[in-house]
């Protein structure tokens, strides 16, 4: 589904990316993890289309397509959908209308009609209700004024709404109390299916306990420096990042 | 080019003073404004035309729009049909209409009354001796006495005569409209509108320019609005003429006590618009509201000049400017308070926001606040940036498009005026044209 070779980017001249390869497959979970720093948040806004960030070499293909020339949008039609460590507010915009207009927009680009109101009501009403979401939440401006939980669980029932092929969520389980992360990952885990996949990236091996990965990587100074199965996490949680460091300094 | 430039505009001014000599041949001498237009056609000798030098007009440059060698007198009556002006009104809802083709009263496609409450004509009230009284006691009373507006006073004849009695809940909106045919090849246009609401009254107002071809038409508009007692009016003006067309706007509030009334500013069109909008209230627990969205490109301009005087205690006054600058468009805020000494515990809050989505798109915002009373509450504002980046690419990762996310920002950025507008109609012709002009079709309302 999602294959990236030796991907290097940049931003303001500055290198960032060093030679990421990463082959993501339908139906699994992948796990990057690594010290702040380390490139993570580059890595998942690069995947999304974030124009600040220039590729210098490799690529990144999806579904077998360079997605490479692609806006961000056109990534988002095609499935990939990037949930944010820090969801932007948007005051004026409600949450209801702006992902009305997603999946509208979305549908569009595919050549289909909009969803039919009573549709969108429908999907809206089971897909809040999955998230634990109260309706009242839905008419209030996008993410403004929001908790922390609110804006991540927020992320996640657009997830559930736009039902991607490719969901990258980028630190969703930062500023979540346990309830919300419990509501978040069984969120994730009723949409898993064996045709899509998710990549999360995360500091803590905390949201693995709940959502559990097939695969751990370790990403450190722009690379891929360690990669395993989910017993990597645990390592990780109990002796922090400095003995990675240590060897790849070595 | 300089000197040019002032002999032609010397030029309109000579023309203008001269004609009006021909112009007291054509009306009644001995009517009581005779004595105003007098006076007043004086005050335009003697201050003409404002230019940069004074410090009101310092931004906005009126050289370009008095070039024109304008006709005074439009020579012909010209008549439109419902369909060719339909689009231009809010015909999905039942108004009073008072509509103008080229300056004279179209009584063919106008709607007044005089049932309860008179909407009418200024030309009628003006020679009317039945509104003698409602004429000496209001007209030209709020007006300033500057050039601009002392011209219109000189030469105004015709306008909007709008007179709501005591305890009248006015059961539909009143449209004033103005179109230019353009049968003349540049023609200048003096409209003046009288509005009087007395006690415990409520009327909405909605008022539009409209040139319909390419020839220049520069109209210099003055209203003055008298709310009394418990008065409410709300008042719209839709402002998006073609881009041959000026209009400089002069309106005036004067309000009693206990009285709401708020104008509501869309300018989306012209090639130069300058609206002075003045409201003095004289009475206590008075609430003013000024409220405007701007959204321009090309080389459009638009000057927004207002003034809230605060006379006497208890009153509050909100203004919330909201604009947008494309292309190589320019913007003036100059938004000035005045909070008498007397006038303690007043609550005035200004603010004025700004996108510039171009390098060569400018704005010029000024506050300004003079403040003489010690216990008030005054705030303003004034931000001027580019479209939110991170907010665009949350958008776009979401799968809407870069020209859709930048629309979705734009009315977000614009929504809490539109908010306010108490007709849903208006809201929705509203929200129509700025997806227009943003080239977008968004399907849902904000």
């Amino acid at each position: 589904m999602l294959k990236i070779n030796n991907l290097h980017a940049s931003v303001e001249d500055k290198a960032i990316l060093k030679g990421i390869n990463l082959e993501v497959k339908p139906g699994e979970v992948h796990a990057i993890m690594g010290p702040n720093g380390s490139g993570k948040s580059t890595l998942s806004s690069v995947i999304a289309g974030k124009e600040e960030y220039e590729v210098t070499d490799g690529e990144i293909f999806f579904d077998e397509e360079n997605i490479e020339e692609l806006s961000a949008e056109e990534r988002a039609h095609k499935g990939i959908f990037l949930s944010f460590q820090y969801p932007v507010e948007i005051p004026g915009v409600s949450v209801t209308n702006f992902i009305k207009t997603a999946i509208n927009e979305t549908r569009k680009a595919k050549g289909l009609p909009d969803m039919p109101a009573n549709e969108m009501l429908k999907l809206i009403r089971e897909k809040s209700e999955l998230l634990e979401i109260d309706r009242k939440f839905l008419s209030r401006s996008l993410n403004q004024g929001f908790s922390g939980g609110e804006k991540k669980r927020n992320e996640i029932f657009q997830m559930a709404m736009l039902e991607p092929k490719l969901a990258i969520l980028d630190e969703t389980d930062s500023g979540l109390d346990i309830d919300a992360l419990r509501i978040v990952a069984s969120g994730v885990n009723k949409l898993k299916s064996k045709d899509n996949a998710v990549v999360l990236i995360t500091h803590y091996q905390r949201l693995l306990d709940y959502i559990v990965p097939d695969f751990v990587h370790v990403l450190y100074n722009g690379r891929i420096v360690k990669s395993g199965g989910k017993e990597l996490a645990h390592e990780l949680e109990e002796k922090g990042y400095d003995w990675i460091k240590e060897e790849v300094n070595a | 080019m300089q000197y040019t430039n002032n002999t032609r505009q010397m030029d309109l001014k000579e023309k203008l003073v001269s004609s009006f000599m021909a112009f007291e041949n054509r009306i009644d001498v001995d009517a009581p404004v005779h004595e105003i237009r007098n006076e007043a056609i004086k005050i335009f000798e003697t201050n003409g035309f404002p230019t940069k030098k004074d410090e009101a007009w310092k931004y906005t440059s009126l050289n370009s729009v008095l070039k024109k060698d304008y006709s005074v007198f439009p020579k012909h009556e010209n008549a439109l049909e419902f369909s060719e002006v339909k689009s231009y009104m809010l015909h999905e809802m039942d108004t009073y209409k008072i509509i103008f083709i080229d300056g004279k009263y179209s009584s063919h496609l106008s709607q007044t009354t005089h049932d309860g409450f008179d909407v009418c004509l200024m030309s009628s009230a003006l020679n009317n001796p039945k509104y003698r009284l409602v004429i000496e006691n209001y007209f030209n009373k709020i007006a300033e006495k500057d050039g601009l507006t002392s011209l219109n006073t000189a030469f105004a004849t015709e306008g909007a005569y709008i007179h709501i009695k005591k305890n009248k809940l006015v059961n539909k909106p009143i449209q004033i409209l103005h179109f230019s045919t353009g049968s003349e090849e540049a023609v200048m246009l003096q409209p003046r509108n009288l509005i009087v609401v007395d006690e415990n009254s409520h009327v909405q107002i909605i008022e539009r320019h409209q040139s319909l071809t390419d020839n220049p038409v520069l109209t210099n508009s003055v209203t003055e609005i008298f709310a009394n007692k418990r008065a409410i009016v709300d008042y719209y003006k839709l402002q998006n003429d073609n881009k041959h067309a000026s209009l400089i706007d002069n309106t005036f509030a004067n309000q009693k006590q206990e009285s709401h009334v708020s104008v509501h500013t869309f300018s989306f069109g012209g090639k130069l618009v300058r609206n002075n909008l003045h409201f003095y209230q004289n009475g206590e627990r008075i609430d003013s509201t000024l409220n405007g969205i701007t959204i321009i490109g090309d080389k459009q301009h638009v000057d927004h000049n207002t003034l809230v005087h605060h006379i006497e205690p208890n009153c509050e006054s909100h203004q919330d400017y909201k604009g947008i600058f494309a292309d190589n468009s320019t913007g003036v805020f100059n938004g000035r308070v005045v909070v008498n000494k007397e006038a303690q515990k007043t609550n005035a809050f200004q603010s004025n926001n700004n996108i510039l989505l171009s390098d060569k798109a400018t704005i010029n915002s000024k506050p300004q606040l003079e403040i003489f009373a010690d216990d008030v509450k005054c705030s303003h504002g004034c931000t001027i940036g580019q479209l939110d980046e991170s907010a665009m690419f949350y958008m776009r990762s979401r799968g809407i498009p870069e020209k859709e996310a930048k629309a979705l920002l734009m009315y977000a950025f614009s929504n809490n005026v539109l908010e306010s507008v108490k007709i849903p109609e208006i809201k929705t012709r509203i929200t129509k044209i700025i997806a227009e002009k943003l080239g977008v079709n968004l399907g849902f309302d904000l």
